[in-house]
């Protein structure tokens, strides 16, 4: 089996402060992960802010680039020494899906101008109904067409709406993986859910892994293969996500867990979270400890 | 737990405000809270859920009696019974709404980071929201900021801090701290936790369930996270398109909700240890300028009927406590199995 993303050992260090008084933050530190070609998946990184998460992300998109480590997509380092037309064959083959919709749609320009340049760019194409083709395909695939959103601004559009389109502008260039950082944490609770049953039926009918940032454990278990726990930079468990999130194993996995609010007991107004569970979460903090592997296939972080 | 014979603090009638512009001769009005009807007790948290573009928000600002054009209270009234005498904020002086502003009538925002003035300490706007309505001065002032800031477990120096040294939490309760420091006896809390983690979101969620129940004080709680609603509500408002549609106490809402929109809103919230497949409610929002006839709902909802499309369904009391306004409401069913009612139904 080929592998299709592989990050190796990765870590990124930011430096604060000026020349004489600076400290060193670490936002990521040696990660470790591999997504397969022959198997499309939806893997999920969960974390606080402040847990390197986007960071990750940003450096698997080639935003940012690693302190130390090695990213390689389809055997080819994309991390270090990049041409330009290797990294544009590389954006092609990685897109990505933002947070909030409304900030990554410019208010003056019209959606279809949009899906236009990447379709013009990424597929080489020039003719007008190649163009309209193209643009057409990848918004059937969100369940929106190009009828209804030609001539729109972002503003004439719902948020979920906006987040399909943004969703169909990372599909034109047909993507074997899309990155996408909280596609649903500003999208209106009703609409929320088309949005994940889509990154869902993306995986399942059309073969596009989906690297899935997210702070929340319910829509993680809901559309999740593989997840990694991110604490501080370091990653603290990782494995199948019905296994990890049914039983977690780590200390600062299990206190995010009992955080999730329930809805079985609506009504009680129970809040309380058990004090010993956040301090020994806390300590754990820094602590450099090593991942080993579990019989039941994951790894958790041990000191 | 009832709440039921509580006094009433809030009775809102036939409440409706209207956005009423007029640009150069072209006159326009989005019907943003058309014919709400609801009541508050004392003691109780009141959520109120919607999503963006519902009307929720002003809503609140009637409430909080910061009605600016060109929101305008087109009919009905909003009436306080505070322990200094009643007030209907909808059409009160401004003296009237200065006498009762946080002493008794007081506001968490949203976003505490653009709340807290970036280049005035802590302390110093404690001053300019607290000092007043308290009477104080100086170190009986500062004294009784920094008990109440201990209540919060918030350390005395986080008065000489700026907002951004603290942590998005501490700053969150720093908002809580001015908001209760006068021990008002309704608070309105508006998406307080949504730019918070889960870990720290449980938190500040616990914390004001207890500074409410230590106080006595009555908070109307908007968010539109269900989830949030589940744990510190008594009872749940829906809002959609202006207008209430369901509200009922928060363990009904979960388990026999009367509105197809309120059943899809608690459907759509996944659990851990459940993988079913989740029914996602199609459609958009209605422009408000622009707004459907009859049941707003109706162009979204599986069990719209002709009687949907034409009459606006009133509302009817279909439980203790418990109104809708649709009108197949029998035929509402729970969708999915949300989640099982957990002990016996008290």
């Amino acid at each position: 089996m080929t592998t299709l993303l592989d990050v190796r050992d990765v870590s990124k260090r930011f430096t604060m402060g000026g020349l004489l008084s600076h400290k060193v933050v670490e936002a990521v530190s040696d990660a470790n992960l591999s997504l397969n070609v022959g198997t499309p998946e939806i893997f999920t990184i969960i974390g606080e802010s402040g847990s390197g998460k986007t960071t990750l992300a940003r450096m698997i998109l080639g935003l940012e680039l690693p302190t130390s480590g090695e990213i390689s997509f389809r055997g080819k380092t994309v991390s270090h020494r990049v041409s330009r037309q290797e990294r544009l064959d590389f954006m092609a083959n990685v897109q990505p899906v933002f947070q909030n919709p409304f900030e990554a749609f410019n208010p003056l320009k019209r959606i279809d101008r949009y899906l236009e340049a990447t379709a013009a760019r990424f597929l080489k194409l020039k003719q007008r109904d190649d163009l309209d083709a193209a643009m057409d395909g990848a918004l059937q695939k969100v369940g929106l067409s190009l009828a209804e959103v030609r001539g729109r601004y972002p503003h004439e559009m719902s948020g979920g709406q906006l987040q399909r389109a943004a969703i169909a502008r990372a599909l034109i260039p047909n993507p074997p993986l899309l990155v996408a950082d909280e596609p649903v944490s500003m999208v209106d609770a009703s609409l929320r859910m088309s949005i994940v049953n889509l990154l869902k039926s993306l995986r399942d009918d059309l073969g596009v892994s989906v690297i899935y940032i997210t702070h929340d454990l319910a829509t993680a278990y809901y559309i999740s293969n593989r997840l990694i726990i991110m604490q501080r930079g370091r990653i603290v468990e990782m494995g199948d996500a019905r296994t990890v999130l049914d039983n977690p194993e780590h200390p600062y996995s299990r206190l995010l867990k009992a955080s999730v609010l329930s809805t079985e007991d609506a009504g009680d107004g129970k809040l309380g979270t058990d004090p010993g569970m956040v301090k020994l979460a806390g300590e754990l903090v820094g602590k450099a400890g090593r991942l080993v592997d579990r019989p039941d296939g994951r790894m958790v972080r041990v000191y | 737990m009832t709440l039921e014979n509580n006094a009433e603090i809030l009775k809102v009638e036939n409440l409706r405000a209207y956005y009423q512009m007029n640009y150069f001769g072209v006159s326009r009005e989005v019907r943003a809270v058309d014919d709400i009807t609801v009541t508050m007790r004392k003691n109780e948290v009141y959520g109120i859920a919607g999503e963006s573009s519902s009307g929720k928000t002003s809503f609140i600002k009637v409430l909080a009696a910061a009605i600016r054009p060109p929101l305008k209270v087109v009919s009905g009234t909003a009436k306080y019974s505070f322990s200094t005498g009643p007030i209907d904020v909808a059409h009160a002086s401004p003296a009237e709404i200065e006498a009762v502003r946080w002493k008794h009538l007081s506001y968490i925002m949203q976003g505490s980071m653009s709340v807290l003035n970036p280049v005035r300490r802590i302390g110093r706007t404690f001053q300019d929201f607290a000092q007043r309505p308290l009477g104080l001065k100086d170190k009986a002032f500062e004294d009784r900021v920094v008990a109440h800031l201990a209540r919060l477990k918030l350390p005395p120096d986080v008065l000489r801090a700026y907002p951004h040294e603290l942590s998005g939490g501490m700053r969150q309760r720093v908002t809580i701290g001015l908001a209760t420091v006068c021990h008002p006896e309704f608070i309105i809390a508006d998406e307080p936790t949504t730019a918070l983690d889960v870990v720290v979101q449980k938190e500040v969620l616990g914390l004001i369930r207890d500074i409410q129940k230590e106080m006595g004080a009555s908070v109307v709680f908007v968010t539109h996270d269900m989830s949030v609603h589940a744990n510190v509500a008594d009872r749940v408002g829906i809002i959609y398109a202006g207008r209430l549609v369901e509200e009922g106490p928060t363990r009904e809402m979960f388990f026999a909700p009367k509105h197809p929109y309120t059943a899809h809103l608690v459907a759509s919230l996944p659990r851990i240890g459940d993988t079913q497949q989740r029914p996602a409610l199609e459609g958009r929002p209605p422009n408000l300028a622009d707004p459907p006839q009859g049941c707003r709902f109706h162009p979204r909802c599986p069990l719209a009927v002709d009687i949907c499309k034409k009459e606006v369904p009133p509302m009817e009391v279909v439980g203790p406590d418990h109104r809708t306004a649709c009108w197949r409401w029998k035929d509402v069913e729970p969708l999915v199995n949300v989640a099982k009612p957990a002990g016996v139904m008290a």
